[in-house]
């Protein structure tokens, strides 16, 4: 397969995934305005720019972070290479290049989010609820990925695409979590509160997550079991485990193909033997912010190495 | 008052090869047929079959309007057709070999040797190499008009990668899904093998140093170009890579692409971008679509290059002139299809009569394309008429002129119902080891009344085109 076919390929998957995660986020960020809070809504907002890292772009545009403009900015904005529309524009960009990569039913189910996303545009903003667009931008996600799992050939450019996506989670996974961390920076004596173990349950919700922690947990919801679950529990489908598990699989499945060995293998395996190692208490004890920043850097670092192997077409 | 020739009608009779189709649009009513066309334009939207128009904005994906109504030729009618377009498919082919050779037709004196050699087209960095099979211009565009029940003009010929197949293609497809009972009850020759086809035609004509199963790959220049689609479409159902430059390098004696596996040879290059832009070192330095030292491979025989480089100087509108001429010298044959009468601005002669009659000609710039650049005649102001002289008079050499063709009619779905409307005719012609045609073609069709321009960038639409089985 042509690198730039397998780049493109990667890219549809991480962009659809991020545009997913950013619709998750707004969903945090609706959801704890919603609560009584010491310091006003204005700081929830404020933690979710940190985290999606695009306060610094919200900035320059906007004094103040009104919950009307985070949205807009989020949601809308081409100016934010983050947005959802900015996302869906350019998995539908990557798509297009790619088509020739793809089944019908993927490219019909991208270009018709993007025709969608274009009609949303056109609409009145006052006409158009955050919660709609936030099961919008699921819905055609959900869409996209099940016609990718269920029309797509098994072959390399199956591996590009999941590792585009897995990657994209673990990563959002581990900015979801720090949203939290955002949000407890100011008052530290909150850990641990009433309001903080509902602050948890909303992360959980915006990962879908919420029956499944019950399921695998049950009884209160804490700090400590949450961490767990979506850092640690195999089970669970956003956990970071579980994406470098998907990871491995991939990397895997393309040196088997290739027949050559791959340096990004070697990476993965070595940073998910890591990460099975630790227990939950020795994350906590390093500090959950550091933790989550130190994995950031290392499945960045990872992306870069699949880069050079893969998809910069310089490996001879 | 002229008076065009319909295809559908005689003296306010049906012929007999479209009257199944009156029967269908009288079925049909105006309600219908709204909801047919919306459905049309929903399918074009959603397969992505767009294009773009240069230097205006607007909507970047726009479509090409599709008018439901096809066109219908005789088997009879295409079989003429079809030996003439082959007919001139090889003697074009035999003049590029001969020009980048012997030259033979220059030195019988049967073309001035100034149109060849001295003509912008002409790549000198080829002369003295032939192509495998002897082949430059592997897919050749020939345009056709109609003005009576047995006349057929060629207005021009298009060597170099004639676009728009991807429409022919499509514009069947939807047909097919809308219309079937259409398709049961006419006997419809299919033209779905064109890819096909055209992947045979390019493997044919792999290099000499290639030893296997050849490698073609299609080049485009990129997704941002406006046939962009046509060639996704393409390299799609030929089961080839879709290649931009930046894929390619050029190591040792070949040519190879960048995969996830390492680099992978190519032997066959289907390049749609313009000769000036394939190989920076050969051709412009700015180019960032080409590929650094293409050139040196393809005259070493590393690779084909499909059209070959040079093919264009057959193309010109001052070389069309001589196509008749090129039929007799090479084949030894009397051309089938005509040649529109044509003037040649540089000659002082023709000047004078195509000055002195503007008002009832068309005139052209020999390199022009896409409608852009010329002057019709009759339909144009006198203002219009005395700036386009002066842009004559100034370079004489660049401008060609043509009589006003009475272009036959179709009848075609308007907003109040049917009507005539101008059309012509682009079939595929491919040429490899063997010249093969598919039975149909791209019609194009100029939706405003009483215009004779059918280029898509000015407003023109197109349609489904049959020929009918024996």
């Amino acid at each position: 397969m042509l690198s730039r076919t397998a780049d493109n390929l990667y890219w549809i998957a991480r962009y659809m995934e991020r545009a997913e995660t950013m619709a998750r986020l707004l969903e945090v960020g609706a959801r704890m305005s919603l609560l009584p809070s010491a310091h006003g809504y204005r700081n929830e907002w404020d933690s979710l720019l940190q985290a999606s890292g695009t306060a610094g772009g919200f900035a320059q545009k906007y004094r103040h972070a009104r919950q009307r403009d985070i949205e807009s900015y989020l949601f809308f904005d081409l100016d934010n290479p983050s947005s959802v529309a900015s996302c869906i524009g350019r998995a539908r960009e990557n798509a297009r290049i790619v088509r020739t990569a793809l089944t019908a039913q993927v490219w019909d189910a991208i270009n018709t989010a993007y025709q969608e996303l274009r009609a949303l545009e056109r609409t009145p903003r006052d006409r158009l609820e955050l919660s709609r667009l936030i099961d919008w931008t699921m819905n055609k996600a959900a869409i996209i990925r099940g016609s990718i799992d269920t029309t797509q050939l098994r072959n390399d450019g199956w591996d590009f695409l999941n590792l585009g996506y897995y990657l994209e989670r673990s990563d959002n996974t581990a900015r979801l979590m720090d949203v939290k961390y955002y949000v407890l920076l100011p008052r530290v004596e909150f850990v641990g509160s009433g309001m903080d173990n509902y602050q948890w349950a909303t992360l959980l919700r915006a990962t879908s997550a919420h029956r499944a922690f019950h399921w695998a947990y049950g009884g209160e919801v804490t700090a400590r079991k949450i961490a767990d679950f979506l850092i640690l529990n195999p089970q669970c489908p956003r956990s970071l485990v579980s994406c470098m598990d998907g990871i491995c699989g991939h990397l895997k499945r393309l040196e088997k193909a290739y027949g050559r060995p791959s340096r990004p293998r070697e990476v993965a395996e070595k940073l998910a033997t890591e990460l099975e190692a630790l227990s939950v208490e020795e994350i906590i004890e390093e500090g959950l912010h550091e933790f989550l920043s130190r994995f950031i850097l290392e499945a960045a670092n990872l992306s870069g190495v699949i880069f050079e192997s893969y998809l910069s077409g310089d490996v001879r | 008052m002229t008076t065009y020739f319909n295809e559908m009608y005689e003296k306010g009779r049906v012929r007999p090869h479209y009257r199944q189709l009156e029967d269908w649009t009288k079925a049909m009513p105006a309600e219908l047929r709204e909801m047919k066309q919306a459905e049309a334009e929903a399918l074009f939207r959603r397969i992505g079959i767009t294009f773009a128009v240069y230097g205006e904005g607007g909507d970047p994906d726009r479509l090409i309007p599709f008018d439901m109504f096809p066109r219908v030729f005789t088997a009879r009618e295409w079989s003429r057709l079809e030996r003439g377009i082959k007919q001139r498919a090889r003697a074009l082919n035999a003049f590029l070999c001969d020009v980048y050779g012997r030259g033979e037709i220059v030195r019988a004196g049967r073309i001035p040797a100034r149109l060849v050699y001295r003509n912008a087209a002409y790549e000198k960095s080829v002369v003295g190499f032939t192509p495998p099979k002897g082949v430059y211009s592997h897919v050749v565009g020939v345009d056709l008009v109609r003005t009576g029940a047995e006349d057929f003009y060629v207005l021009e010929d298009n060597c170099r990668t004639p676009s728009g197949v991807s429409y022919m293609l499509e514009n069947r497809e939807i047909m097919m899904r809308m219309f079937p009972e259409l398709f049961r009850e006419n006997r419809i020759e299919p033209v779905d093998s064109y890819p096909e086809k055209l992947r045979r035609t390019l493997a044919s004509v792999a290099p000499a140093k290639c030893s296997s199963d050849p490698t073609v790959v299609l080049l485009t220049p990129g997704h941002f170009n406006s046939a962009y689609y046509e060639h996704s479409f393409l390299a799609d159902l030929m089961g080839v890579e879709l290649v931009e430059g930046a894929d390619l390098f050029v190591e040792g004696e070949f040519l190879y692409m960048r995969t996830t596996e390492g680099p992978k040879r190519v032997d066959v290059l289907y390049r749609r971008i313009d000769d000036a832009f394939i190989d920076p070192l050969c051709f412009r330095p700015d180019s960032l679509l080409g590929i650094p030292g293409l050139m040196d491979v393809y005259r070493a025989g590393g690779v084909t290059i499909c059209s070959a480089p040079g093919a264009g100087v057959a193309d010109d509108k001052a070389v069309y002139t001589f196509v008749p001429e090129m039929v007799r010298f090479y084949l030894g044959e009397e051309p089938l299809l005509n040649n529109v009468p044509t003037w040649q601005c540089g000659k002082e002669e023709d000047l004078k009569h195509v000055l002195a009659n503007l008002s009832e000609l068309v005139v052209k710039e020999v390199h022009g394309s896409g409608g852009y650049g010329m002057l019709v005649g009759p339909k144009s102001s006198k203002d219009q008429i005395a700036a386009f002289r002066a842009r004559i008079e100034a370079d004489p050499d660049n401008y060609i002129a043509q009589p006003t063709l009475a272009l036959s009619t179709t009848p075609t779905f308007v907003n109040e119902g049917i009507a005539p409307r101008h059309v012509d005719l682009r079939p595929y012609c491919l040429v490899g080891e063997r010249i093969e045609l598919v039975p149909g073609g791209l019609t194009r069709v100029a939706l405003t009344e009483g215009s004779l321009v059918v280029n898509s960038s000015q407003g023109g639409g197109v349609k489904d085109t049959w020929v009918l089985a024996e």
